[in-house]
């Protein structure tokens, strides 16, 4: 019993994900100014039927405070109550907390500590606008509906059925009564079942259901029997045929079956026949059971009845009746729910292919075949497939950054209370699909960038209106695809980078030489060093100096660049760049001092031979190239990995030109190009730290391993604060 | 490194695959091998310390080769057919052993395993746990877990 117990649970936990997505969903459009009901509607649901949810599960915790939070949204709906800004930002913390509340459930963590104070400003701002905020509580404790359920008990005789006035008396009348015990749910019998077949007996019968024992119900024990039958049978049945139809569940349920007198006339049955709503045909008992209201007992007796749920999809009725709709979810399209390891290890196996196929052409190749003979046509059409299945493979690992955004929400909201400003979070592009591994591991980084938007890149609410913006700062967080990669950016309209400062403070660190003149690029980048903080005073938020270098290296370890722009008075962007997905990535294979290298085909903007003019020296140690009107730095990648010194002349040789993402070019030189191609990312093992310019590994067609280069980080890391040193090494 | 002996085997004796490195003997526990392999060419890492040889391809995954000759502070092995790599893991850490050529599989009672004297001039030292004498030779038992690269120390 415990196993599917915990699946529910687990699917349970599931849905209260997606239910508190919609709840947020709802409330930031409740933000944007949307006031209409159904909006109200959406939080109201979705916060109803996670209670529904926990109360079945007895998550007491979770149902009061769902509850609460419940009475509150439903005052707002039937108008009761002003939705004013503080409302909105009050709605949020306690979505906020309802969270918290799932995940300790689920996580049985305690429970969060301050909800009951939110639940009270909820409360208290609620008896402002309505007085009878207590008695509502007092009240509203009896209208925790469970979720009502279609009823498709079969009980009634269709129109063929109706017996005619004109039959002939019968011959006894039998009384069945009939109590299941809750044996007979927990071994799986069904008493519709039973009430079928015996209805199929007679041609007359009468079913009354009896509710009296159904307690209240916080009283309610689910695994109970709580309902009782009973049938009058009219005509030509044998007691023994009655005993037959319970034969099997003799033990678990009390029967009793009398005979009486033919005390009413087939009339008097025929118009109770018709007056019982319940006893109409199975479509019109849906149809009517649908708006239940919340005394029909039939919607409450189901759960407890129905051992195997009915296939109708749960409704969701109101306390207070209307507002009914289907869940959320259920607009969704057809989705499967798939284990995480079956589809890595889908991923890994296409992996494998690419590399094998690899292999298998690099052999045909060898084995000299003509280029359009059959093998190699073949092979074309098995490469294409491959790529097909890859990109396919890839996409289902794909999801939409929507949660992650979601929980940026919280951070902004929790952060901006914290430092007493003002904040609103604007977030675009959220549909933006990245690889599912990437989202993980970019919730951190992302984390500490909100915080810092919001401590240190906007402004407090004073100086703000001094400089003529408002008092609410806004940051805008932004997901797109471009150019092969996904970039996410975190924009405020706040002061932008105090670069007199910035430079102050990091002379003081000694993290610069005071006399150091740096380009306001390079400023902006020492934000990015380890230790560096500018914030004055430490808050409980940031500004304890490990910060930037921290998010820097692990955006890098995902592949990823961050690079920063900033306009005094205006503002500030972080733009983070990450591949779309950490498996595959489009090469282009070279040859450097012998050895097989790869570097990302999405950094590289051309490729050029080198002839003597092209080249200038500008120091002594370091060349430009002019490409297009540009000065470009010249880079030997032989030498800048310590393969081999330096050449002598570069005339001839083959150059990369490679743009990172802030729009720096640079040309690396390489011996040869051999081919363009897809590889599949091998990490590097750890032991070795970090290595410069290399990004991973990648296994070729014959078997050999060949670096991954990172063309941004060999470069930064050529051009550091060491540049005289490294450029005598490159030059 | 002892400690990683199966509980199955006997405990009195430990069995240690021996390997020549420039005319020396030494030997590695033998539960800590995975596989032995012949010499191929390692792909080179930029900025590696220089025993680091490079790294290898493993039916898949990227393994790092140790020149364990550099590491012991002797001159590199030569990298040739006659050369082979013994692959060893240490918890979750795999790693190739450049070595010279592997020689035998010694079974030794535990009790002829001795503690090395205290030299610390030489830099090959530390590395060593044990030392054992078979047939007249003396045989180093290396100590996996110095000789492989830290793995905790650096988490870039």
């Amino acid at each position: 019993m415990s196993d599917p117990m915990a699946e529910i649970r687990a699917s349970f936990f599931i849905e209260c994900e997606e239910l508190l997505e919609s709840l947020q969903d709802a409330l930031n459009d409740m933000d944007d100014g949307a006031s209409d009901s159904e909006t109200i509607n959406v939080v109201f649901r979705a916060v109803h039927s996670i209670k529904g949810g926990a109360g079945a599960f007895g998550l007491d915790a979770l149902v009061a405070f769902a509850h609460r939070y419940e009475t509150v949204m439903d005052e707002v709906r039937s108008g009761k109550m002003a939705v004013s800004p503080e409302a909105i930002k009050l709605f949020f913390h306690a979505a906020d907390l309802l969270s918290d509340h799932v995940r300790s459930a689920r996580d049985q963590t305690p429970v969060p500590a301050d909800s009951e104070s939110c639940l009270q400003e909820l409360e208290a701002l609620m008896g402002i606008d309505h007085s009878a905020a207590a008695a509502e509580e007092e009240v509203s404790s009896d209208d925790f509906q469970p979720m009502g359920l279609a009823l498709d008990l079969d009980f009634g005789d269709d129109d063929g059925g109706l017996p005619s006035l004109d039959d002939t008396i019968q011959d006894s009348v039998l009384v069945v009564s009939f109590t299941p015990k809750p044996e007979l749910y927990a071994s799986g019998n069904e008493p519709l079942h039973l009430i079928r077949a015996l209805r199929a007996l007679t041609e007359e019968s009468k079913i009354e259901t009896h509710f009296n024992a159904l307690p209240p119900l916080e009283q309610l024990d689910p695994e109970a029997s709580y309902i009782t039958w009973s049938i009058t049978l009219r005509g030509d049945v044998d007691e023994s045929d009655i005993r037959e139809v319970f034969d099997f569940v003799e033990d678990v349920c009390e029967l009793e079956i009398t005979s009486t007198e033919d005390d009413s006339g087939p009339f008097e049955v025929l118009a109770e026949l018709i007056s019982e709503p319940t006893l109409s045909d199975e479509a019109e008992v849906t149809a009517a059971i649908e708006p239940v209201s919340v005394n029909e007992p039939a919607a409450r007796d189901e759960p407890v009845a129905a051992p195997t749920p009915p296939p109708s999809p749960p409704v969701a009725p109101s306390a207070s009746g209307g507002g009914r709709q289907s869940s959320p979810s259920a607009e969704a399209g057809a989705t499967v729910r798939v284990d995480l390891e079956r589809i890595d290890r889908l991923v890994n196996l296409v992996g494998e292919l690419v590399i094998n196929q690899a292999m298998l052409a690099q052999s045909v190749s060898e084995a000299g075949l003509p280029p359009n003979s059959a093998v190699m046509t073949g092979l074309e059409a098995f490469m294409m497939l491959t790529r097909d299945i890859q990109d396919s493979v890839m996409m289902i690992r794909a999801q939409p950054v929507k949660p992650l955004f979601q929980r940026m929400g919280r951070i902004v909201r929790e952060a901006s209370a914290a430092v007493g400003k003002e904040v609103k979070l604007k977030v675009e592009g959220e549909t933006t699909e990245v690889d599912k591994t990437v989202i993980e591991r970019l919730a951190d980084p992302l984390t500490h960038m909100i915080r810092n938007s919001v401590d240190h890149g906007l402004e407090t609410p004073d100086k703000r209106l001094a400089a003529g913006k408002p008092e609410e700062g806004v940051i805008t967080l932004s997901a797109q695809h471009r150019s092969g990669r996904v970039v996410i950016e975190i924009e405020d309209d706040g002061a932008g980078i105090n670069r007199p400062k910035v430079l102050q403070k990091a002379i003081e660190k000694g993290l610069v030489p005071a006399d150091a003149s740096l380009s306001d690029g390079e400023i902006d980048n020492l934000l990015f060093l380890p230790g560096f903080s500018t914030a004055d005073q430490v808050s409980a938020l940031s500004g304890r100096g490990v910060g930037m270098d921290v998010v820097r290296s692990s955006i890098q370890s995902l592949g990823g660049r961050i690079t920063i722009q900033s306009e005094p008075g205006k503002g500030t962007i972080f733009s983070i760049s990450l591949p779309l997905t950490l498996a595959v990535l489009d090469g282009m294979v070279v040859n450097v001092a012998g050895e097989t290298m790869v570097v990302p085909l999405s950094s590289i903007l051309e490729t050029t031979t080198l002839t003597q003019g092209d080249i200038r020296a500008l120091g002594p140690n370091t060349n430009v190239i002019h490409v297009r009107g540009e000065f470009v730095p010249l880079y030997d990648l032989g030498a800048e990995l310590g393969y081999r010194g330096t050449k002598s002349d570069y005339e001839g040789c083959i150059a990369l030109l490679t743009a990172q993402e802030n729009g720096t070019r640079s040309a690396l030189i390489v011996d040869a190009i051999m081919e363009q191609r897809q590889v599949v990312i091998k990490g590097l093992q750890r032991s070795y730290g970090h290595i410069p310019g290399v990004a991973a590994a990648t296994i070729l067609g014959d078997g050999q391993i060949a670096l991954i280069l990172d063309p941004a980080d060999l470069v930064q890391n050529a051009t550091g604060h060491t540049r005289t040193a490294d450029f005598a090494l490159a030059g | 490194m002892t400690d990683d002996i199966a509980p199955t085997q006997n405990s009195s004796e430990i069995e240690l695959l021996s390997f020549r490195l420039a005319e020396e003997e030494y030997s590695v526990d033998i539960m800590s091998v995975r596989e032995i392999r012949g010499w191929t060419r390692a792909t080179p890492l930029p900025h590696a310390p220089p025993h680091v040889r490079g790294v290898i391809n493993l039916r898949g995954t990227v393994l790092p080769v140790v020149d364990l000759s550099v590491r012991l502070g002797m001159s590199p092995v030569e990298g040739d057919a006659r050369n082979v790599i013994i692959v060893v893991q240490l918890g979750r850490q795999t790693a190739g052993l450049l070595v010279d050529a592997v020689s035998d599989i010694l079974s030794i009672p535990r009790e002829e395993l001795q503690a090395p004297p205290d030299l610390a001039a030489d830099s090959a030292h530390g590395f060593i746990s044990a030392l054992t004498i078979v047939d007249g030779r003396m045989i180093r038992v290396l100590d996996l877990a110095s000789v492989l690269p830290d793995d905790s120390a650096e988490a870039a």
